[in-house]
């Protein structure tokens, strides 16, 4: 491999900002950061801001199962383009990855993508919360990351075993929960309140997801077990999640791009494309969601991208499956959308992720001499149109079509390989 | 407009044309040979995705006595039970070459959905959908009240039960506040929608405190599943908390009407005996809701939103017209007769 400079950019990391060129080797690392650096083949960023790789905790990337609405190959290359270096598959998959054979086949799938694609284990056996799944036999194989994503594990007693035997297959083992009580929350499928109450379709109570949340951060403390919150959408979660922080609890927790982007009022056109759980919440969460990315009680951004087909979201709105394409979106939303200054914003998408997921001996370390040359290069001005035909998804549910977003990938790196060069994926 | 699939498409003038349009249709309706002209060579598609009788009949019979050819689409033997997605079931029938879908089905929503894929040709109307809305029902609903009151203005109209569930409580409350009406929402607060945010009612618990300031009295259906989902005891509480009886009529007004879309529980949102009594003016509803719904495809597939409503309906003779000459003097009996009878018992004809 030919040796990279990326000239006239301005690194921004965990330590700091500095204009700098930066030079990768042929063996995929970072061999010198400064001024006037030149290597075998020049890459531009002028204008340009050289960040660490972003990490998405909340991928759903359809493979084995559902091939038809992604592929672990085109979910990669739409994470590549996103600017994503390491991507966490979520576990419910068709089987679901309960144990290590399926752990093998979605690790070996992922070993060609344009990005490091890593796997999460469910909780329990088929993700049917009854019984423990082999949750050693997958730390084995790496699997960091356990949930039942999708559907929170409902049986607290069964939480309680599945954290408290979690502590014994090593320090960097976290229990990640979809919080949502399903019978608190069963039939609905939109946000209850106002815009439920009017369109006509049955809601589900933020207290659905509110109740979960205690209910884990209390069995955090009864363990001692790491717990990470997916998709955390309302206000008074955010609250609790801020006070057991506060109190010293080792709790993490992420938020997506639409639920700081969008409320409930997207229902009223009936387009299925909005329907997502956790559902699109008030602007009092999407508030609090903000202003909770902004103080550091949320850790980072999750994409919880959810390709689904045109003919699944082209269903009756309670009828078609919940979720939302958004690898390719997340930059641009969160740079245009949130009022954080820019090193912030790649703080929630880069390094804070890399450090939960346990993939900072590699993802989301400052750009520095010997370090590994995941990197992601944006221009922050750039402004552009979301087009759901020209994502790189099989499927094409975004629900920002037509939406000007300001802030573009530029070229993303992959242990040195440029995997994305001016927007086009290279492989 | 293109479609009919809310009240909130309506102002209160479009309303109130729609009513006078009925009117013409009430009385085409009255007539020996109860059929005009007005929509020959025109096809309406029935797209019931629920089970329906008096909605789809009421429309069955509004189409056929404007002339418009009908065809039904039926779920149960369709190619939906086979996987057709709701899109290419009506991207099939609009091939065929259609001028209107009249769709029922119990996800909200759909009636949107559906005209988003069509072609602005094809009209859609919205026969009920889910917990949503159920225009025409909201439009007989007020001609009613005004055919037995003059004007909905200022009237106390409370609507009793299952309110969340109820898709004629949501076109209702739109339909009889845009025409001036007081509405009261009476159920225990389990079946109430969440939020009431934006909803121009007062609620109430309690019917009986309710019942001597009602102009109308308007129950809904109480369905037995909702046992099943801890929303009340029972249906013998429910009936004794919010039932309609003799008892409770004695604390209504004289002039108070009792009203049901159908279908009742006779002993348990409403008796046998108040059902049955001349202020009920359930029987009535179901009649109107043929007129209503001829003036509904009149409008929409005759001449037009824009020469209808604003117009004179006058210009309607020209239409109906060629009938008229036929069967007048007929209609003129049975006008007269109607409104004789309407002044000495308020019930309305049961002819």
């Amino acid at each position: 491999m030919p040796t990279i400079v990326l000239k006239g950019g301005r690194v921004i990391d965990s330590t700091g900002e500095r204009e700098a060129d930066v030079v990768i080797d042929a063996d995929g690392r970072i061999a010198a950061v400064g001024a006037g650096l030149g290597a075998d083949r020049s890459l531009d960023a002028t204008g340009c801001i050289v960040s660490p790789g972003f990490v998405d905790l909340h991928s759903h990337l359809r493979q084995p199962g559902h091939e038809e609405a992604e592929t672990i190959e085109t979910g990669a290359r739409a994470a590549a383009l996103g600017g994503y270096t390491c991507i966490l598959a979520m576990p419910n998959t068709i089987p679901a990855v309960d144990h290590a054979g399926i752990v093998r086949e979605v690790l070996e799938l992922g070993r060609a993508a344009p990005c490091e694609v890593h796997t999460s284990g469910a909780i329990t056996v088929g993700r049917a919360g009854e019984q423990l799944a082999p949750l050693g036999e997958m730390a084995e194989l790496g699997v960091r990351f356990f949930t039942d994503d999708g559907a929170g594990v409902a049986d607290a007693r069964l939480m309680r075993r599945a954290m408290e035997y979690a502590g014994g297959l090593g320090k960097a083992v976290v229990l990640a929960q979809h919080c949502e009580d399903p019978v608190l929350s069963s039939g609905g499928h939109m946000h209850e309140g106002e815009w439920s109450s009017r369109l006509g379709i049955p809601g589900q109570p933020a207290e659905a997801e509110e109740l979960m949340v205690m209910r884990d951060l209390t069995l955090a403390r009864l363990t001692g077990t790491r717990v990470h919150f997916q998709h955390l959408s309302t206000a008074r979660s955010v609250e609790m999640v801020r006070a057991a922080k506060a109190a010293g609890l080792a709790v993490t927790c992420e938020a997506t791009t639409h639920h700081f982007t969008l409320t409930h009022s997207e229902c009223a056109s009936y387009d299925p494309v909005f329907k997502v759980n956790p559902p699109l919440r008030t602007d009092e969460d999407v508030a609090a969601v903000k202003a909770g990315l902004a103080d550091g009680t949320i850790d980072c951004i999750a994409t919880d991208h959810a390709p689904h087909t045109q003919e699944a979201k082209e269903a009756a709105f309670d009828q078609a499956p919940p979720g939302m394409l958004g690898l390719q979106t997340a930059l641009g939303l969160a740079l245009t959308e949130l009022d954080l200054p820019i090193a912030e914003v790649l703080a929630l998408l880069s390094w804070r992720p890399a450090v939960i997921l346990g993939v900072d001996a590699e993802h989301g370390l400052p750009v520095a001499a010997g370090n590994p040359a995941n990197l992601t290069v944006i221009d922050p001005t750039a402004t552009w149109v979301v087009d759901p035909a020209a994502l790189a998804s099989r499927s094409r549910n975004t629900p920002y079509a037509g939406r000007t977003l300001t802030g573009q990938v530029r070229h993303t790196l992959l242990h040195g390989e440029p995997v994305v060069i001016d927007g086009e994926p290279q492989r | 407009m293109n479609h009919l699939l809310s009240i909130t498409d309506l102002t209160r003038a479009d309303i109130e044309q729609l009513h006078k349009l009925t009117d013409s249709f009430a009385e085409v309706s009255r007539r020996s040979i109860p059929k005009v002209p007005a929509l020959r060579g025109k096809n309406v598609v029935w797209l019931f995705y629920e089970d329906s009788t008096r909605t789809r009949l009421s429309f069955e019979q509004a189409a056929k006595r404007l002339s418009a050819d009908t065809m039904t689409f039926s779920v149960g033997s369709s190619s939906v039970k086979k996987g057709e997605s709701l899109r290419d079931t009506v991207l099939t029938i609009e091939a065929m070459g259609v001028d209107a879908i009249v769709v029922r089905h119990a996800s909200a929503g759909v009636p949107w959905q559906i005209a988003g894929w069509l072609d602005d040709r094809v009209s859609v109307v919205n026969a009920g959908d889910g917990w949503h809305e159920h225009p025409t029902q909201a439009l007989l609903d007020s001609y009613t009240i005004r055919e037995e009151r003059g004007s909905l203005e200022g009237m106390h109209i409370g609507i009793v039960g299952d309110v969340k569930h109820s898709r004629v409580a949501r076109s209702d409350v739109l339909a009889f506040t845009a025409l001036g009406a007081e509405v009261t929402l009476v159920a225990p607060p389990t079946l109430l929608p969440p939020s009431l945010v934006g909803w121009p009612v007062s609620v109430s618990h309690d019917l009986d405190a309710v019942l001597p300031s009602l102009d109308v009295v308007y129950l809904l259906r109480m369905q037995n599943e909702r046992m099943t989902e801890h929303l009340v005891p029972s249906l013998r509480e429910y009936t004794a908390r919010y039932g309609i009886t003799l008892r409770r009529v004695d604390a209504l007004r004289d002039d108070a009407l009792v009203m049901h879309p159908g279908p009742m529980n006779r002993g348990v949102e409403i008796s046998a005996e108040v059902a049955d009594l001349p202020r009920s003016v359930i029987v009535d509803q179901v009649r109107n809701g043929v007129a209503t719904r001829m003036a509904v495809l009149y409008l929409l597939l005759g001449q037009g939103v824009e020469k209808v409503l604003g117009a004179e309906v006058s210009e309607l003779e020209v239409v109906l017209d060629p009938d008229r000459a036929r069967s007048g003097p007929d209609n003129q009996a049975q006008g007269d007769a109607k409104a004789g009878q309407r002044s000495s018992s308020g019930a309305g004809v049961r002819a």
